[in-house]
């Protein structure tokens, strides 16, 4: 997408987006009632996981950002997230006694 | 002549500090100057309470029976103390006041990109003591600053969600900073000023700011989770629900780990400064030492669980957490090997700030290198939760980064306040702060070893560690009148100092080129810099002789 598009209707586009955290919202909601054993966990996680993605692309205005210095930043902060990820369930996933 | 002559009146000039008066000019002003001088006051305050109470903690451990305070007073003693010191006095320190200050003059700038987010960080900073100081005074946590579950979620009845809210807000304002700090040293470099021009002071910000911006909001969301847990069980860190209380840990220790870095790596940044300038040389090896900040930065989130050892992780994970905690060594050994190759056939001059550079690099290296000790998981065992561990963060957070703070408060006072404090007292000061120091911390690695466990009142059964408790607790009456000295001689220079020059030192570096204390927008023109960062040999070299030709 080029910037024109995007400033053709800014409203519209954030209005969608709102319907669609509400909507997942709700999807989280009705899940957490379904009896999934230890996949409830992982459905709200992945869904939470979109949430947020939504809310960095439209409204932090990642999607658009035409410098590179601001992708080096959001990627950045996902790498740290994955460090602290990974890193800790190196320790869940090898303690030989759980 | 008959002729009446005005004579000119020694008119002083504009500056940021006579250019307006009353409270509310410093109460809404969004000059970084006069920010960084409500963040010095507020933290002084702060070093002072967390001060008190250390001296609380000191005089229980003079007699080995528990006799000054109760067991429970005991431990808000040292919660008090911790959560004061790291939260609102060390981190905030450099970054807001000497940070605050010097950022935008050395490169070049007339302020921060965000003055206004600038003045709300001290908002949200003293938001957040204000919040502290009466958590303080109506009954305080007893956790130890580092709140692990399941005490703090499930028994302790103190009061943690007040805590916890007084320092996540005081997250965001360090989180603003750094935020600040970032934009401002990407967007503001004055023409001229690359990135390898940076004087590595505006370095050693920039990895502090990386690590306030990716570290913080962690430690912030975690004191949630405990604030959430406590209210309504949520299971996150409760066995019983289903939750891990390690996890708590992993968190906490992912942004209280890289903290320390917060609170080192600005005060490397000052030492840097101070030892090119009284050596009179550039700084050796300018791009490893840079580097090795962003490197500390982005190494240091590598190594949290090394405060996990006994805790219970796997020891596969262990083994790995002690391998990186050693190689995030090497960055902070290239520096010391690198201030170290500055000094050699410098021109050394022993000023107050040198002293304090040099008390720096002795007290930062034993702090390193016993931190290796504690890395390497066989020792960590027999030294965990004993005094060794207490005496190992001291030499670095007090040692090391306090030092700095001070050596940089006397090296840029004369630019901060327009006059010169009183060089005999300064080096007086700086002498006392060394000795008590280690006077304080080092008999404190003793008794770590021989076994005195931390965060005990009563050592009864082991009286013969009294003699070692004693001479730390005198330590630190030596160390408080060296810390009292320059808050005394500072205030009195401000009246009664001699008016500094615009450059006393003599010292390279553009914050140096501006009136002192300089004008509201830093400089009278915006400055073009065409010479490299810590040229001394230039500044030194003799005014150029008229080349005389013959013939
Ligand atoms: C910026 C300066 C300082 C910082 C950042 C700092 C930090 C800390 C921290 C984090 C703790 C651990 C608290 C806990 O166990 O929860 C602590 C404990 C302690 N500190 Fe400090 N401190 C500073 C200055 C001082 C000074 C100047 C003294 C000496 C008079 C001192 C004496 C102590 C003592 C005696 C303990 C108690 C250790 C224990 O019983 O576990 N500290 N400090
Ligand atoms: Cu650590």
């Amino acid at each position: 997408m080029t910037g024109h598009e995007s400033a053709k209707s800014p409203l519209k586009m954030y209005f969608a987006v709102w319907a669609a955290l509400l909507m997942f919202t709700f999807i989280t909601y009705k899940v957490a009632f379904i009896e999934l054993g230890p996949f409830n966990a992982v459905v709200a996680l992945v869904i939470a996981t979109l949430k947020a993605t939504l809310v960095a692309l439209f409204f932090m205005h990642v999607w658009h950002a035409g410098e590179r210095l601001i992708k080096v930043v959001v990627g950045g902060v996902v790498f740290f997230l994955l460090l602290l990820l990974t890193l800790t369930m190196a320790d869940y996933l090898t303690r030989p006694w759980s | 002549m008959s002729m009446e002559i005005a004579i000119p009146q020694p008119v002083e000039r504009e500056n940021y500090l006579n250019k307006e008066y009353g409270a509310l000019s410093w109460l809404l002003t969004t000059d970084h100057k006069r920010i960084a001088l409500l963040y010095l006051v507020s933290i002084t305050f702060f070093f002072f309470i967390g001060g008190f109470f250390a001296l609380l903690i000191r005089l229980e451990l003079l007699t080995p029976a528990g006799d000054l305070v109760q067991a429970d007073t005991y431990n808000k003693l040292f919660t008090m103390h911790g959560m004061v010191m790291v939260f609102f006095f060390l981190i905030p320190s450099i970054p807001a006041v000497l940070g605050n200050f010097l950022v935008p003059m050395m490169i070049g700038a007339k302020d921060l990109a965000f003055p206004r987010i600038n003045l709300l960080s001290w908002y949200l900073y003293i938001i957040g003591g204000a919040l502290m100081l009466h958590c303080m005074l109506t009954g305080g946590v007893d956790t130890g600053w580092t709140f692990y579950t399941p005490f703090s979620t499930n028994f302790t009845n103190t009061k943690i969600v007040e805590a916890g809210i007084a320092i996540f807000i005081a997250g965001f304002s360090s989180i603003l900073t750094g935020l600040n700090f970032v934009v401002t040293i990407h967007r503001m470099r004055a023409p001229g000023m690359t990135w390898s021009r940076l004087p590595l002071f505006i370095w050693a910000h920039y990895a502090t700011s990386i690590i306030q911006l990716l570290g913080t909001p962690v430690i912030a969301i975690t004191i949630v989770l405990v604030a959430a847990e406590r209210a309504l069980h949520l299971g996150i860190f409760d066995p019983k629900l289903g939750g891990d209380p390690l996890l708590f840990q992993h968190l906490f220790w992912f942004y209280s780990h890289p903290a320390v870095y917060i609170m080192i790596l600005p005060s490397m940044g000052v030492v840097t400064e101070i030892i090119a300038c009284f050596s009179r040389k550039r700084i050796f090896g300018y791009s490893f030492v840079a580097f090795s900040s962003i490197a500390i930065a982005v190494f240091g989130f590598l190594v949290w669980a090394h405060h996990m050892f006994v805790a219970g992780i796997s020891v596969y994970s262990a083994l790995v957490f002690s391998f990186l905690s050693y190689s995030v060594a090497l960055p902070s050994a290239i520096k010391v090997f690198n201030w170290t190759a500055t000094l050699y056939k410098g021109s050394i001059r022993y000023d107050a700030p040198m002293l304090y550079a040099f008390g720096f690099l002795g007290l930062f290296t034993i702090g390193g290198l016993t931190g290796l000790f504690l890395a390497a998981l066989g020792i960590d065992v027999h030294v965990t939760d004993t005094y060794f561990v207490v005496a190992h963060f001291h030499y670095i957070m007090v040692g090391g980064a306090v030092m700095g703070y001070l050596g940089g408060m006397h090296f840029w006072w004369p630019k901060i306040s327009g006059r010169l404090y009183p060089e005999g007292w300064a080096r007086l000061a700086a002498l006392i702060v060394f000795i008590g120091f280690n006077l304080t911390f080092f008999p404190q690695f003793i008794l770590g070893y021989m076994g005195m466990p931390r965060r005990y009142y009563d050592y009864s059964h082991m009286p013969e560690f009294q003699v070692l408790h004693v001479l730390s607790t005198a330590g630190s009456t030596v160390l408080g009148v060296g810390y009292l000295l320059p808050m005394v001689y500072f205030l009195w220079s401000m009246r009664y100092g001699k008016p500094a020059s615009d450059n006393p030192w003599n010292a390279a570096g553009l914050e140096w080129k501006t009136a002192s204390p300089p004008p509201t927008f830093n400089f009278d023109e915006e400055p073009v810099v065409t010479w490299e960062a810590y040229n001394y040999e230039e500044l030194d070299a003799p005014p150029h002789k008229q080349e005389v030709t013959v013939g």
